[in-house]
């Protein structure tokens, strides 16, 4: 019975003291975009060992999952492709501008697709990679789920009316999409740039303007978006510490794919 | 000294029961609560947005936010749960039989932890292992992108398994021994006694290893996502990407906006799920009931 009574006594005392040992540290929860997840991850590990009283937990789930958490106050910081019109209590932090790519299977034989052939593979139209001037083989359609942000980013600059196809397969996140693309052949889809460079994919060019740096710069590449950290209202003094970390830092956005907003020399509402 | 013993006893045993009911009674109303909270939201679809209960179950339009009909995944789920239950069923009960009638005692003290060891296995392991061994074969053997029916159907009946197995064998031992030794006594083979004596005996037994299999098929999330190739689209062939009920409900849960039309759809879908499975538990009973 006195054992008992201690144990009982033991746990109590370790359920008060546990909380305030964990409120010792700084924790930033940040969750959303995967496209934006590299460039966060990085940061976050850099930060922490700047900053080791900080803890700082980053995930995936997509662009919607981040808003829908972050307006729901489950997390400190939402990342996003996409803007939040539905959410006006969110203030919005610009990180960077991101590249997405058209990717296919290195083995499709196409280096470029018009605007127009790219509506028709993606809308269903165009069945086989042989009807845009590649091999004899069937194309399958990789998308995005609706809550990603690089789907809608990709609908609203490339597709336009059309609606994508719904035959082909839906992968979640951008390292799973490039890996499928990567293995399934005559498998298309479309990814951030800091995802799919250097992982032996073939990035097409649409209208003859290939996927770098300068023609996102210039404006002639159309498929690019600015990178959203958003705060549920003005953010705490930690968690803006860290935002300003990660916008400030052009040498780790430019080592992971991504672009400056600063060197941009066309507007987002021009394309 | 006696007595302060006994009224310690008395004590500890009220103590015991009171803990015990509450343990109990917590268990029935968190039970209340999922079912009323589960219900509540997902009736919403139809009596907020005033969607057609009929639209919900048989179109396969769906559009998340102005018509969200979930029949694509009503089939879907019942494709592949036919398809585990077509294989792993008749595997099962075989194994079953197996090891309640004929394998030796060394034997079955390896098969039964083996068997009890699958059980144990998370479901992302299998589903991981369809996505590097199974998706892949199918793709190179076939000439599909190898994500499909195919392989969610036999990622589920290799689940299901275990479930099966146990049951089945649990079918066979809890028959009457008079049963195999009267069949055998009058001269029947040992397989004459088991088609026509054990199997029709066990019958009962046996629905409920096989819908204890359907229940467990019909709920798996994320082996099944891993491998289906998550398509909005009916499957009309084995090779087919669909969806089904539970991955669907994982793929749109992140974008579902609180209060929303999809969101709401989303709660039919799992209400719809749990009603399922409560059907299937019910028939359990009722075949229970039979039996005994």
């Amino acid at each position: 019975m006195t054992r008992n009574a201690a144990l009982a006594a033991l746990l109590v005392g370790l359920a008060l003291v546990a909380p305030q040992v964990a409120l010792a540290d700084t924790s930033i929860t940040l969750q959303g975009s995967t496209a934006l997840l590299p460039l966060i991850k990085d940061a976050a590990s850099i930060y922490q060992q700047a900053h080791p009283d900080v803890k700082i937990a980053v995930s995936g789930g997509g662009s919607g999952t981040g808003i829908n958490l972050v307006a729901a106050k489950a997390i400190d910081v939402g990342n996003s492709d996409i803007l939040a019109p539905a959410h006006p209590e969110l203030v919005d932090h610009k990180v960077c501008v991101i590249g997405f790519a058209v990717i296919a299977n290195p083995n499709v034989g196409v280096k470029n697709l018009s605007k127009k052939q790219i509506q028709e593979v993606f809308g269903g139209k165009v069945t086989n990679w042989k009807e845009v001037g590649g091999i004899d083989q069937k194309i399958t359609v990789v998308n995005r789920p609706r809550s990603s942000g690089t789907r809608a980013v990709f609908t609203k600059t490339l597709m336009g009316s059309v609606t994508a196809t719904e035959t082909g397969l839906t992968e979640d996140a951008t390292g799973t999409v490039v890996d499928v693309v990567a293995k399934t052949p005559g498998a298309v889809s479309y990814a951030a740039l800091s995802g799919t460079r250097g992982k032996g994919l073939l990035e097409l060019s649409i209208d003859g303007n290939a996927p770098s740096d300068e023609n996102i710069y210039d404006g002639k590449y159309p498929v690019w978006s600015y990178e959203h950290m958003f705060t549920n209202g003005p953010p705490s003094a930690d968690v803006s510490r860290f935002i300003a970390f990660v916008t400030s830092n052009s040498a780790l956005v430019k080592k992971d794919g991504y672009l400056l907003i600063r060197e941009m020399k066309v507007k987002e509402i021009d394309r | 000294m006696i007595a302060t013993q006994a009224k310690r006893a008395h004590a500890q045993e009220r103590i015991a029961t009171t803990v015990l009911r509450m343990a109990a009674g917590f268990v029935i109303l968190a039970m209340a609560l999922l079912l009323i909270y589960l219900a509540t939201e997902g009736l919403k679809l139809f009596v907020v947005d005033h969607f057609s209960v009929f639209a919900f179950l048989f179109s396969g339009d769906y559009q998340p936010d102005t018509h969200p009909g979930a029949a694509i995944y009503i089939v879907g789920s019942l494709s592949v749960t036919l398809f585990a239950i077509c294989i792993g069923g008749p595997f099962g009960i075989a194994v079953g039989i197996f090891l309640s009638e004929l394998a030796p005692l060394r034997m079955s003290q390896i098969l039964k932890p083996a068997i009890d060891v699958m059980v144990g296995i998370p479901s992302v392991v299998y589903g991981w292992l369809g996505l590097q061994l199974l998706v892949p074969l199918i793709r190179n053997t076939t000439g599909s992108p190898g994500f499909g029916l195919l392989a969610a159907g036999i990622v589920l009946s290799i689940m299901i398994l275990p479930t099966v197995i146990t049951l089945s064998e649990d079918a066979f031992r809890s028959l009457s021994p008079t049963l195999k030794e009267g069949s055998l006594a009058l001269g029947a083979t040992r397989w004459q006694t088991i088609v026509r004596v054990l199997l029709p005996s066990a019958s009962s037994g046996l629905t409920v290893a096989l819908i204890l299999g359907i229940a467990r098929a019909v709920g798996e999330t994320l082996a099944v996502q891993l491998v289906i190739g998550n398509a909005s689209q009916f499957p009309h062939g084995l090779l087919n990407p669909t969806s089904t009920l539970p991955t669907e409900i994982v793929q749109d849960l992140g974008g579902a906006a609180q209060g929303s039309m999809l969101e709401h759809a989303l709660f039919s879908m799992a209400f719809l799920l749990l009603l399922i499975a409560m059907s299937l538990i019910l028939i359990v009973r009722f075949a229970l009931r039979k039996r005994a």
